[in-house]
């Protein structure tokens, strides 16, 4: 079946302890699609990711990967369907004991055993379309900025050219020239690799840029899906209010006095 | 009523931590032994474990010997056995005090540092990273440090029962004016294999549990650097315990009929 979603996620649920994060998500992605995910802070967005994922396990619901269930998947089953994801983590999540190179090269050594010279080589040139200098290889992540370290994350999580590529808040904390091109680069992912893509992003210029759809997620669920460019006559005054970052609207923010 | 909630509440938890061990360390001997194995980490781990615990173990080892031949000479001459000072610090050095010892200096310095080392990796996502790069953390990271542990402790041991023979006949000779030739011979006279061999079962066993408890408290950590710093206290006291109570059911084993 040609037109069966890469993505399906079905009224998944998951909590911690009494605190309900996803109340019911649906979504599905199409193949080579790219979805934005917007949503205020602690809506549950890396959560989302990290179900799908297997990292977290959803209590009720069913996602399902090419088809294929994912909650309750056996760890070898879930290390193969691994090697069809890229994942950049919102801390980065770089190995701090080894060094720049080793962990852009990692998925290629480790989950596909290809020689460390070659995938060395590949890891050189993934840094440097992320803007990162060769000599940057050979240092170790905690020598490098904030903003560098998103970069050396992002060029593990594509290095691998994998099918599926998460990329949760690629673009906070860099400027915005670096940020622009991190951007492009995404974009370039999604057309020539033909990868399907899931993002999160608070930057309303980079969802622009880069999303075919956007969804909110609000107390748990998706209130929004559409295309990205109905986002600014979306009739729906949630989505109004956080587009253009107000304080007041129906979105409450919770702050106690 | 009250009382006995929360003694059913205590219990409860304790059966949870029990059930979670056990899961834990089946996974780990699982992946001990199913490839693929990772030797450059083994390796790392070995040396980490033997080479740089060389020092204190050997420090450990010389003084123990040492106070050992000085006590059993003071309190042996009350009934005239001065003659057993050279088996009495074999028999012990090698049964008990070696493996003993040399256990509680390395959880103190190996169980710590796994399961800081581990425990940050798992609060700044790096674990979860491993995942999405198609790499089990069972195998990247519990395996090889178990398997060092118990390769590596037992050299350990094997050093500290000769560094602490050795002390004995330092003493013995140097201080407490005995000939060295007998010094020596009564050392040999009635040591049995059986006294090296348990000591090495002991030492086996304990690099297990050490590297156990300091791979299973990163692993469950929480929390950031407090849950960080609990998850080491943890591993160093948990350790030790356990090589207590196990000395003694080896030692039953052994020698109990
Ligand atoms: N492992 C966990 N244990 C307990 N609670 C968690 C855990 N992970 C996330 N949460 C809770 O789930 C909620 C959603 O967290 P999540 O990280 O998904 O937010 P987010 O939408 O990604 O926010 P942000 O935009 O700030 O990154 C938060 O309230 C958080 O406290
Ligand atoms: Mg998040």
């Amino acid at each position: 079946m040609s037109d069966q979603p890469k993505i399906q996620l079905t009224d998944v649920h998951k909590s911690f302890g009494p605190k309900v994060v996803l109340d019911g998500v649906d979504l599905s992605v199409a193949k080579g699609e790219s979805v934005v995910v917007i949503g205020g802070s602690g809506t549950g967005k890396s959560v989302m990711l990290k179900s799908i994922l297997g990292i977290l396990r959803p209590e009720k619901g069913s996602i399902r990967v090419d088809g294929q269930e994912v909650i309750g998947m056996r760890s070898r089953d879930r290390d193969a369907l691994m090697l069809k994801f890229g994942m950049l983590f919102q801390g980065s999540a770089l190995f701090d004991s080894l060094k720049v190179w080793e962990n852009v090269a990692f998925g290629l050594i480790q989950g596909r055993g290809m020689d460390r010279a070659q995938a060395r080589d590949i890891a050189i040139e993934t840094l440097a379309s992320v803007g990162l200098a060769a000599s940057a290889g050979d240092l170790s992540p905690a020598e490098l900025s904030g903003g560098m370290q998103k970069r050396v994350a992002l060029a593990r999580a594509i290095a691998t050219s994998p099918e599926i590529i998460f990329f949760d808040e690629p673009t906070t904390g860099l400027d915005p020239i670096m940020a622009d091109v991190i951007n492009d680069l995404i974009v370039k992912c999604v057309k020539d690799l033909g990868a399907t893509t899931l993002s999160i992003t608070h930057d309303m210029a980079s969802a622009r840029k880069i999303a075919d759809r956007i969804a909110m997620l609000y107390k748990g669920k998706l209130i929004w899906v559409g295309p990205a460019k109905d986002i600014d006559h979306s009739g729906n005054e949630f989505v109004d209010q956080f587009i253009h970052g107000r304080a007041e609207g129906p979105i409450k923010m919770e702050l106690r006095a | 009523m009250n009382f006995l909630a929360t003694v059913g509440r205590v219990f409860l938890s304790f059966l949870a931590h029990v059930g979670r061990l056990s899961a834990f360390t089946g996974t780990a001997l699982l992946h001990m032994v199913r490839p693929p194995f990772y030797p450059r980490l083994i390796g790392r781990s070995m040396v980490e474990i033997g080479y740089y615990s060389l020092p204190v173990v050997g420090l450990t080892a010389v003084f123990t010997g040492m106070v050992l031949a000085l006590q059993s000479y003071s309190g042996f001459s009350r009934f005239a056995a001065e003659g057993a000072v050279a088996t009495v610090v074999v028999l012990s050095v090698t049964r008990e005090l070696a493996p003993v010892l040399a256990g509680l200096m390395v959880a103190g310095r190996i169980g710590a540092s796994m399961a800081a080392e581990i425990g940050t990796m798992r609060v700044t996502e790096q674990i979860d990273a491993l995942t999405t790069l198609s790499t089990n953390p069972f195998k990247y990271l519990v395996a090889p440090r178990l398997l060092a542990g118990v390769v590596m402790v037992p050299f350990l041991v094997l050093v500290a029962d000769i560094i602490g023979v050795f002390g004995g006949y330092i003493v013995g000779v140097y201080k407490l004016g005995f000939n060295p030739t007998t010094y020596l011979s009564r050392t040999w006279e009635y040591l049995e294999p059986l006294d090296v061999i348990s000591g090495l079962t002991k030492a086996a066993v304990f690099g297990f549990l050490i590297s156990l408890m300091g791979c299973y408290n990163g692993y469950y950590s929480r929390g950031g650097a407090q849950g960080v710093g609990a998850a080491t206290t943890n591993s160093v006291v948990s350790a030790a315990i356990m090589i207590l109570v196990f000395n003694y059911v080896i030692t039953a084993l052994y020698f109990g009929k």
